[in-house]
């Protein structure tokens, strides 16, 4: 099998081929590898290729199998890892000079769990930092492109992990997703991501931007491969306090029998109107159809908080960052900057947040300072908890008439590099749709649902689900998936230019 | 800002005014864990050998609860008579300091697992004023600081500071007291009866050995004088870290001292911090709050709210041992003393000792008379805590058995006192080796006695002539014949009985 067709292989197709042999896993690892090496300078998706690494990884799944012992579903199979995640082995940058060549002494539970199932790492990528942006633009490092366009933003915060898949870098990656950062990327790069529920994957050595937001979830090019991620990365662990200790809902299983026969799909007025691009609302609109056609029931659904849900959000996430991002003071790890003998531990400190951290990450870091000062706590914070309250029962009263809801994942398809650099108000609109979710901790995917007419753009479908009914969302989505797939005659990313 | 350090007499003070106090103790709990990861908490490790992602506050480390450290908090709570929350939270306190890794410390805000108690004290003279609790809440030490080339070991003129986060994430417990009125010229009493009184709980609780010199316990003694006769409180000093009761006592004493020449002075009080100084109990000026200091609290959202369930508090209440005011008092009944001789047991720290002696078998009159006799002398002479002589009760118990049986006499115990303290072993092994034994052989001591006639006849006529008195000189001799090792009382029947004359 060559190269380019390796590469085009879903992750359940290459996890089968190397349980049947017919490749193995160094194969596998090493068209991954060359096709990185062939793109990623234009793509620049990966801020770390772990070559030597994913190699080894593979090398010891074949020799796994040659021993005849019993090997995982995804055992073999390459993935991206966005740079949030702490890694023994690899630098973890988080997208910051802050962080630059930080090489933590701990693996986060995610990474213990990818390994534990054989998953290929092959290296980390770009982000924006801190996970705070939606482009991807806000990266240290510099920008990613988006592999439909190479001159629009990926989206992000995770555009290197969505990039790495639109680009046939990776066949799966793991994305975070505090406000969208999972599938806003995915809907801009057509590609699948799921923001699981809260809880749901342990946050333990993923770093923190806004702790009761953030979750780590899985990206894919199809429904399958994205639940065969879930259900690595999953589950309980008793290093999160905030981990939910209960079985992971069914994933796998619902992936694989697909339907929508009989369900009820709530439609919210909230999620359209001004701002919304013509061809994404027509996009939308063609997919409630199909839902319709495919047996499900439309219910219209009035959410009035969803309106309020960006301004609580621009609270709370600032509010836990600046305390978060508080214990870079250059005195224990990371950069330090102006230590020269002279200055004392409060200058040096002063001097590497200046150097360390970007515009936005600062700006973040002043709005939720402020936000917590005692005098504007109750006027600002406390509203919005007050806010995020009234989300949540939204939703609740929502998920009495409906088993899911849909919407567009994001109000526009991407949009150039550097459009939106300069005014984060336009930037903050691009998780309009996604936001909610975070503030309620339930669960969401996007999916691709065509192509924007204006501008042949990928356009993505959003599904949320209740908390805990991660299922439903794969249910849903491997049905739509499978309805549109059959209508285009073929996955939506064959339509993507050849890079 | 001036610094006055003129100082009004205190019975003037307290003439005039009438001390408001307000304590916050910060007790170390023995956990065998940190509050937030499983890093031990052992004393005396070298720095930074006891740190792991999360007490260092790496980034994507995240805390989990130590439920010991919460059930110590419930017992706490209960002892101290409060109500325990049925849901609280963590709290972040943000803050900028070196030696605290995550730059906030997550402690509880307006949700302390324990609120609205009290504690009873008894002052010396054995009235008890009733002081009380505002609230006790968890929280996670902070790193030390070592200030290196300055001259006072404070930060200011240091050249460089060391770090050692060892103590980061070791368990707090925060008791906050309501406002202290009432008390007067006792205020400084009340005080330190209060921290002895406190100490004593916890450490009957068993959550921490509250030791206040090793840190395990540290005050903050916040005070303010109104007129008398006036409602509103004045402004208060934060007077840090006073950690001796004695210094309790002083800084209470001082302050009120100095608040009272301010205040005579037309001058007024400057709401600030102050350090307390151990060599001459006087305070001065830390750090003025102008402002209260913004600490931008917020939920911890890493951690879920901790809900005690009412089934589990009420089987720590229960569970419960004996308190110490109650154990006090039942115990000075069981031995027969009066007040102020359970006063001195007490300021020796001797009560402990002296009840697990008596549980090693020995009788509470001996108990008591070794530990608050020959063993504090030692004690104070090596400038020394009782409990940390090298001597066990179980040691203690077994001299008193031995002089009960008659194997020893009180010298020869206290010989074999400094044998034990001495490291010579236990007090078997010390009465071997130093061949330390009353001699009982009624032979050997006849011959003894008969030795001691012979060589001192004048005496020994004068004691035949009736002079009784003179006995004394004869045991003399015979006890140094014998190395001491006779009971004296038995070589004086002897005597007396060889020269034929009785007793008076």
């Amino acid at each position: 099998m060559t190269d380019s067709t390796i590469i085009k292989l879903t992750a359940a197709e290459i996890a089968a081929r190397i349980a049947s042999g017919e490749l193995t896993a160094v194969e596998v690892a090493e068209a991954h590898l060359a096709r990185i090496e062939a793109v990623d300078e234009k793509v620049h998706a990966f801020l770390h290729v772990d070559r030597e690494g994913a190699l080894a990884q593979a090398r010891a799944v074949d020799e796994k199998r040659e021993r005849g012992e019993e090997l995982g579903p995804l055992a073999g199979v390459p993935l991206a890892l966005k740079d949030i995640f702490t890694t023994r082995d690899m630098p973890t940058t988080v997208g910051s000079r802050m962080l630059e060549g930080w090489v933590p002494p701990y693996d986060a539970t995610l990474v213990s769990k990818l390994r534990a199932a054989d998953v290929v790492i092959l290296g980390k990528t770009n982000m924006d930092e801190f996970a705070m942006g939606s482009s991807t633009e806000n990266s240290a490092y510099g920008p990613t492109g988006n592999p439909w366009d190479l001159t629009r933003i990926p989206g992000g915060s995770g555009g290197g992990s969505s990039a790495a898949l639109a680009s046939y870098e990776a066949p799966l990656a793991i994305g975070t997703d505090t406000g969208g950062s999972i599938r806003q990327p995915a809907a801009v790069t057509g590609t699948v991501g799921v923001k699981p529920t809260y809880g749901a994957v342990s946050r333990f050595g993923m770093v923190a931007f806004s702790s009761s937001l953030d979750q780590g979830g899985p990206c894919a090019r199809t429904v399958l491969d994205a639940a065969l991620l879930h259900e690595v990365v999953a589950g309980h662990d008793p290093m999160d306090s905030t981990s939910i200790d209960a079985p992971v809902p069914p994933v796998v299983e619902a992936a694989r029998n697909g339907s929508v026969q009989g369900m009820r799909v709530g439609v919210v007025k909230q999620f359209r109107g001004e701002g919304y691009q013509a061809g994404v609302v027509q996009r939308f609109d063609e997919s409630v159809a199909l839902l319709k056609e495919l047996g499900a029931e439309i219910v219209e659904l009035d959410c009035p908080s969803f309106d309020l849900a960006l301004s609580a959000y621009y609270l709370i996430a600032p509010s836990e960052c600046s305390s978060n991002l508080a214990r870079f003071d250059g005195l224990r790890y990371g950069l330090r900057t102006g230590d020269d003998g002279t200055r004392s531990a409060e200058e040096v400190t002063s001097l590497t947040r200046e150097a360390g951290f970007g515009d936005e990450v600062k700006r973040r870091i002043m709005l939720g300072t402020y936000a917590l000062s005692s005098g504007y706590y109750d006027a600002y914070y406390g509203s919005a908890q007050k806010v995020r309250t009234l989300i949540t029962r939204d939703f609740e009263k929502a998920f009495e008439q409906v088993d899911v809801i849909v919407s567009p994942t994001t109000p526009t398809t991407a949009f150039p590099i550097g459009e939106r650099a300069d005014d984060p108000m336009a930037m903050y609109l691009a998780d309009l749709c996604t936001i909610p979710t975070n503030l309620a901790g339930n669960a969401a995917m996007s999916l691709p649902c065509g192509l924007a007419p204006e501008d042949g753009l990928p356009v993505g479908l959003q599904i949320i689900a209740p908390a805990m009914k991660d299922d439903r969302l794969y249910k849903v989505g491997a049905a739509v998936e499978a309805a549109f797939v059959a209508r285009w005659g073929h996955p939506l990313l064959e339509e993507a230019p050849s890079l | 800002m001036t610094v006055t350090t003129d100082l009004v007499s205190y019975e003037d003070a307290l003439a005039t005014f009438e001390p408001v106090m307000g304590l916050e103790v910060h007790v170390e709990l023995g956990t065998k864990t940190k509050m937030f990861c499983g890093c031990s908490t052992e004393l005396g490790a070298e720095p930074n050998t006891q740190t792991c992602p999360v007490c260092l506050g790496m980034p994507g480390a995240l805390p989990v609860v130590n439920a010991t450290g919460v059930e110590s908090a419930v017992r706490i709570g209960l002892a101290l008579n409060c109500e325990i929350a049925e849901w609280c939270r963590f709290a972040r306190k943000n803050y900028f300091y070196p030696d605290m890794p995550k730059n906030f410390q997550t402690s509880q805000y307006d949700e302390p697992i324990a609120f609205d108690g009290y504690l009873d004290v008894q002052l010396e003279d054995g009235e008890v004023f009733r002081v009380e609790i505002e609230r006790a809440h968890m929280e996670e030490d902070t790193g030390k600081s070592t200030h290196v080339g300055g001259a006072t070991g404070r930060i200011h003129g240091a050249s460089h500071s060391l770090l050692d986060y060892n103590r980061a994430g070791i368990p707090l417990i925060e008791i906050v007291t309501k406002p202290i009125v009432g008390a007067g010229d006792r205020a400084p009493e009340v005080a330190k009866a209060y921290v002895a009184e406190l100490r004593a709980l916890i450490r009957a609780l068993g959550v921490s050995e509250a030791r206040m010199e090793m840190g395990q316990m540290r005050c903050d003694v916040n005070l303010s004088l109104r007129p008398i006769g006036t409602e509103k409180f004045g402004t208060r000093s934060e007077t840090k870290n006073v950690n001796s009761l004695r210094s309790v006592e002083r800084a209470v004493r001082y302050e009120v001292q100095r608040h009272a020449a301010v205040l005579v002075g037309g001058g007024t009080i400057v709401q600030e911090t102050r350090h307390f100084h151990e060599e001459d109990g006087s305070t001065t000026s830390g750090r003025v709050k102008e402002e209260a200091e913004d600490y931008r609290y917020f939920p911890e959202p890493d951690l879920v709210p901790v809900a005690p369930s009412r089934a589990w508090v009420e089987e720590i209440r229960a569970g419960l041992p004996e308190l110490p005011r109650v154990r006090r008092n039942r115990l000075r009944e069981e031995w027969g003393v009066a007040a102020l001789d359970m006063q001195a047991i007490l300021n020796a720290g001797a009560l402990d000792l002296i009840v697990a002696t008596i549980d090693a078998g020995a009788p509470a009159d001996q108990a008591r008379k070794w530990w608050m006799g020959e063993l504090s002398r030692h004690a104070n002479e090596s400038g020394t805590a009782l409990d940390e002589l090298a001597i066990t009760p179980a040691q203690v118990a077994r001299v008193a058995e031995l002089v009960s049986s008659g194997d020893l006499n009180d010298k020869l115990a206290r010989q074999v006192i400094e044998g034990v303290l001495g490291g010579e072993g236990d007090p078997d092994t010390v009465v071997e080796k130093r061949g330390l034994k009353v001699v009982s052989d009624e032979g050997a001591l006849g011959a003894a006695v008969d030795e001691a006639i012979a060589s001192n006849a004048a005496i020994a006529d004068k004691i035949r002539g009736g002079k009784v008195a003179a006995a004394g000189a004869l045991v003399g001799a015979v006890m140094k014949a014998t190395r001491g090792q006779a009971d004296a009382a038995r070589v004086r029947e002897l005597i007396l009985e060889k020269l034929g004359v009785g007793e008076g």
